[in-house]
């Protein structure tokens, strides 16, 4: 079995950002640090791959500029196999779409591919829209929002999950090859061990082209495009504070407040 | 290539979602504009009766296809179905709520038609011609404007109450089409095999109030407070990811960077300091109510309405004034 993790890197969370006119983000000296959604499925891979008695193959991939390496690293300090980084001049304006191709290009290319497991988007550019992409371009079976995987059975070649929607969890079984789109709460990440780290220094991170999938360069250019980045418009001061003599008092000032705001 | 917009409307057994109505008004909105058609693409089983109710909220015409494939959401027949018909129609535009299911189906149908989506749009204004979006990015610490220049249709997916919700108008006409679903069942690999309903039933991106509770409830039990709180206001019960990775509540009621967004017209923040993760999940909220007993907390930059106090006291108090108050 061979299953394959998508990931990106991405500012830390806790990240400071500014933008300066022209548009350029900038997070100070915060690190890039692998997407944090991304480790929920490399947790699950690498789950998976201890259930079937270490048996599965576990690659991590990744369409990005050298500073993917920390996304990569981080996954094999976790565990994975192998990894490969894609990237080509011709790919910095790639939005889902598309990344989308390149991705599925790439695991097109690597033929034996059952799994494909991504986070649930991306902390920066918040899309979450790569996975079910990639899975239409493959042909593969979209299932995204995956809080469990409640059964796989590589043999029989299928896979049922539940997945999380606004109402309740839906339990789809789908046949492999499969892509799973991973929710929090399906696993807590593990930290990477020292052996890891160690393993993740020395690990080879070779790096495929766009020749080398195949990309038709036409094929990437991207469906949107982001004009402008600003600040949101910052809260005029700050909280009215409500003082009285009593707790009751307190919150029935508040209650007028509502009302006259219309929201109760 | 038409003016037309095409609005996706999403169902779950027969209850139609807030954000489709939201998407059909914009599309009326927009469509004033350009003279084109608002249609909505209608899919399920004896859905048929939701065809007049998305005319009245302003479609034009109404795609209905009502299948016994169509009974699930599932990406596969839905996409092939919006997809056909984009084909066939040729419309500028798709909208969709920005759901579970809209963030799966619109870029699902733009990888099938090779073309845009917008993901979680909050705004969307003509500029020049070229219709513009606007979209949070860095869990909402920025905000970005986006087009789809070129290609055709530019699907976008609206976030939940981000726009105003049309009122429906039962003398509206529109024409209602009825079209074959695009696979068989034997086409579509995935099978529901079933659904489990969460308790409680509570949909926190619809929830016009929200009542959440944080570190400072200290434990499972003090989400009590909470809840009574949030019954007399018939809201939703939300959380921190503080008091979710405590393990006091579950995952589903988490508001923030690693859980919902959510724009309630009332966000009521108890024991919740407001660290930047929870405020990117509820800082576009109308009205935000902090209660803390940490005058220092950072919820209160953001709070319009503050109390500082102890909120096992504060919220039964505020409970019992609303209970006075609303009757």
């Amino acid at each position: 079995m061979h299953i394959v993790v998508c990931t990106k890197q991405t500012p830390d969370s806790a990240a400071k950002l500014t933008v300066d006119g022209a548009g350029n983000v900038s997070w100070g000296d915060s690190p890039i640090i692998i997407n944090p959604w991304d480790e929920y499925a490399v947790e699950e891979a690498l789950l998976i791959k201890e259930r079937l008695g270490g048996e599965p193959k576990v690659t991590v991939i990744s369409m990005g500029p050298e500073a993917a390496l920390e996304a990569l690293k981080h996954a094999i300090a976790m565990g994975c196999d192998e990894a490969v980084r894609i990237w080509d001049d011709g790919f910095a304006s790639a939005d889902t779409l598309g990344t989308a191709y390149v991705l599925a290009q790439a695991i097109a290319r690597m033929g034996d591919v059952d799994l494909v497991l991504f986070g649930r988007s991306a902390i920066d550019s918040q899309t979450g829209q790569v996975a079910v992409e990639v899975a239409r371009r493959l042909g593969f079976a979209p299932l995204t929002t995956v809080i469990k995987i409640a059964e796989l059975d590589p043999a029989g070649r299928s896979i049922t999950v539940e997945r999380l929607l606004e109402q309740g969890r839906q339990i789809v079984r789908a046949p492999l090859p499969a892509v799973v789109g991973t929710t929090k709460g399906i696993n807590e990440p593990r930290y990477p061990s020292f052996m890891g780290i160690r393993k993740a220094t020395r690990a080879e991170y070779p790096l495929w082209s766009a020749a080398d999938i195949g990309a038709d360069p036409a094929k990437v250019s991207a469906g949107v495009r982001w004009e402008r980045i600003f600040p949101p418009p910052a809260r005029e001061g700050s909280a009215e504070i409500i003082q009285a003599e009593t707790v009751e008092e307190a919150a029935r000032l508040l209650v007028d407040k509502l009302l006259a705001e219309k929201v109760i | 290539m038409s003016n037309d917009i095409f609005v996706w409307i999403e169902q779950f057994r027969g209850q139609p979602a807030g954000p489709s109505w939201e998407a059909i008004g914009t599309a009326r909105r927009l469509c004033q504009q350009t003279g084109g058609k608002v249609c909505a693409c209608l899919f399920g089983q004896g859905v048929a009766g939701l065809a007049q109710e998305a005319i009245a909220y302003g479609a034009d015409k109404v795609f209905l296809a009502d299948d016994a494939t169509l009974a699930d959401f599932r990406v596969e027949p839905y996409a092939a179905l919006l997809a056909g018909l984009a084909r066939e129609h040729q419309p500028a535009v798709i909208l969709l709520g920005a759901t579970t299911r809209g963030r799966d189906l619109g870029p699902a149908v733009a990888a099938d038609l090779e073309t845009g989506c917008v993901a979680d749009c909050t705004a969307l204004e003509f500029m020049d011609g070229q219709l513009v979006a606007t979209r949070p990015i860095y869990a909402g610490k920025l905000l970005c404007t986006c087009t789809v220049p070129e290609k055709r249709p530019a699907i976008f997916t609206t976030r939940a109450r981000a726009f105003p919700k049309p009122t429906p108008d039962a003398s509206r006409s529109g024409e209602v089409i009825t079209v074959p679903p695009a696979l068989s069942e034997e086409q579509i690999p995935s099978k529901v095999v079933g659904f489990q309903e969460s308790e409680g039933g509570v949909n926190l991106a619809d929830a016009a109030i929200i009542v959440s509770g944080g570190r400072g409830v200290g434990g499972p039990e003090g989400f009590a407070p909470v809840r009574e709180l949030a019954g007399v206001l018939k809201a939703a019960v939300g959380a921190s990811r503080a008091a979710v990775d405590a393990g006091w509540i579950p995952y589903e009621h988490q508001v923030g960077q690693t859980g919902k967004t959510v724009s309630p017209d009332l966000y009521i923040a108890c024991g919740i300091s407001g660290a930047i993760q929870h405020q990117a999940g509820m800082r576009t909220a109308k009205v935000i109510v902090a209660i803390n007993k940490d005058p220092e907390a950072p919820i209160f930059q953001l709070a319009h309405y503050g109390i500082v106090g102890d909120l096992f006291k504060v919220v039964p108090a505020l409970t019992a004034a609303l209970k006075e108050r609303l009757g």
